[in-house]
């Protein structure tokens, strides 16, 4: 039974890997699990100097998922080299850096940075919902997302996935702005843009008044998203978006991804991203395939 | 090998102590055994549209009977979930969490302020020298006879029905009370308040936040705190409330 899958010419031992942002570079979950068994560890987002992020609160729970505004909170690409990869080095994973940035040239010295460093695929977050500067700002036009993709590609050593934003009126349309930039993969969704109020205090339940929702509650936005995003482009997609189990990762694959991300289902079960790796493999044997890279995208 | 762990945990007892404030006993495999005062557990739902563990304070700790009592206020649908819990049913719980109290030699205060009451009663039961407790409510009292066994007991009530009218600085003045130090868990006025009196004093002082959390164990970065100086893992000045607290010495953050 074969669970490789490959994403621009790197293969993972398995199509499953984390969502950046909710696993930090992993040094926190590995004294829960093994870190061994992932596809691939996604940090969460670099950027070129420390952010300190927004203020708290900073999460809030919903029914069937949270809100977060983070802010990109990040020590910079000096610690993080330093610190993180060597850390991700000890284990047998792939290592897929997310980056984040302000300016072009922010993303662009994070990428060049990277060039020499030993991690296999580099994600970029144009997309986060929560930093006006910090990606959504470059994620939300076509144009925008072909002009920063070309300039990211002129410094990128690694194949590079862009992360898009689901806060768009045409997914399709950003999918293909991504190819035609270079882009070697694209990864989505990330989260949707959310509020919510404590009626009893009368506020925002978040600093930031907004968060990206994440968590089951957007599933099935993700799985419309990833299948029309797939559709658009010729490029491998990680898919993500409210994957709690087997069953929702089986759904992102079979509606066109390549690898899947699980994210907020971690903070619920450590063990979850081991058991949807398991999941995948009785459903194989279930269904009597012997190739994980046979469900990709067999659902049209 | 680390001595966090996930475990499912069989309730002993849960019981009603107050309004709206419950009193659990869990067993677990381990997490007893490794507990100090002042860490937290992280509790799970059962209903799955709860995604995230509640982060619970440890009230006191029986290595005995490796169980952990937690004094839970029903804040919202996850507690109230808690609250249901019967004796012998299982809960998910993590832990242990974070960073204690450091217990050191000397006169010390030990203030509790309404939910912030119960992470101070192991450590009453574990610190050694003097010790003198001062303990804030709003109304009803809740765990005075449990903090009585292990020294004298002041008692702050806001609307005055026992003990001094207002709160527990209010209970130190009007009672001439001193010590060498302060371990204080409760409301952010009263944090805030003490650390001020401690600093004029010249008092140590170490206090034990609350914050919103997510993942509970330092990855997701939702629970931060302003610190003083540049946090060597964060790299910016801000420190992680679950991870390098709750319990921090007071000057080193801001809050």
């Amino acid at each position: 039974m074969n669970l490789a899958v490959d994403i621009a010419g790197v293969t993972l031992k398995n199509p499953v890997m984390t969502a950046s942002g909710t696993f930090g570079s992993g040094e926190e979950f590995s004294e829960f699990i093994d870190l061994n068994q992932l596809g691939a560890v996604v940090t969460k987002g670099v950027a070129s100097i420390p952010w300190e992020g927004n203020p708290t609160p900073r999460v809030a729970e919903v029914y069937g998922g949270m809100l977060n505004a983070v802010g990109l909170q990040n020590p910079g690409i000096d610690v993080f080299l330093k610190r993180d990869i060597p850390f991700l080095k000890k284990y047998d994973t792939k290592i897929i850096v997310n980056v984040c940035g302000k300016s072009a040239a922010d993303y662009c010295e994070v990428v060049e940075r990277l060039s020499a460093e030993p991690v296999d695929l580099l994600e970029i977050n144009i997309s986060c919902p929560n930093v006006k500067e910090g990606g959504i700002a470059f994620g939300q036009s076509a144009d925008s997302v072909e002009a920063i993709t070309k300039e990211i590609k002129r410094y990128a050593a690694q194949p590079v996935i862009m992360k898009l934003s689901p806060n768009v009126t045409d997914i399709a349309q950003m999918a293909r702005a991504a190819e035609a930039g270079g882009a070697d993969a694209i990864s989505l969704i990330n989260t949707l843009t959310g509020m919510k109020i404590d009626i009893w205090k009368r506020t925002f339940a978040l600093a930031n008044k907004t968060g990206g929702l994440s968590g089951p509650a957007i599933h099935p936005v993700a799985v419309r998203m990833v299948y029309e995003a797939a559709r658009a482009v010729k490029l491998p997609v990680i898919g993500m978006g409210g994957i709690i189990d087997a069953e929702g990762a089986i759904e992102m694959m079979l509606a066109g991804a390549s690898a899947v991300s699980v994210g907020t289902a971690n903070f619920r079960s450590f063990a979850v991203m081991e058991e949807i790796v398991d999941g995948i493999l009785e459903y194989l044997r279930k269904q009597g395939i012997s190739d994980v890279k046979e469900l990709v995208g067999a659902v049209r | 090998m680390s001595e966090k762990r996930k475990e499912l945990a069989e309730v002993l007892s849960n019981r009603e102590i107050s309004a709206g404030i419950y009193d659990m006993w869990v067993r677990t495999d381990e997490i007893a055994g490794f507990a100090v005062p002042g860490q937290f557990v992280s509790l799970y739902c059962t209903d799955g549209s709860r995604l995230l563990p509640r982060p619970v304070s440890i009230c006191e700790i029986s290595t005995d009977k490796q169980a952990v009592r937690l004094v839970y206020r029903i804040a919202g649908k996850g507690t109230e979930e808690f609250s249901k819990l019967m004796s012998g049913d299982g809960i998910q719980l993590a832990g242990p969490m974070g960073n204690g109290f450091p217990q050191k030699a000397g006169a010390s205060f030990l203030i509790g302020g309404g939910i912030g009451i119960p992470p101070m009663l192991e450590l009453a039961k574990r610190l050694e020298g003097e010790k003198q407790i001062v303990l804030g409510f709003r109304d009803e009292q809740f765990l005075v006879e449990d903090f009585k066994k292990y020294g004298p007991v002041c008692i702050a009530t806001e609307d005055g029905s026992a003990g001094t009218k207002g709160n527990v600085l209010d209970a130190i003045l009007e009672n001439g009370l001193k010590a060498e130090r302060i371990y204080a868990c409760g409301p952010l006025p009263m944090l805030r308040a003490l650390k001020e009196y401690a600093a004029k004093k010249g008092m140590e002082c170490y206090v034990s936040l609350e914050e919103r959390m997510a993942c509970g164990i330092g990855a997701c970065l939702g629970c931060v705190c302003k610190s003083k100086k540049t946090d060597l893992h964060t790299n910016v000045k801000n420190k992680r409330i679950c991870k390098e607290g709750p319990v921090f010495e007071a000057g080193e953050v801001e809050f």
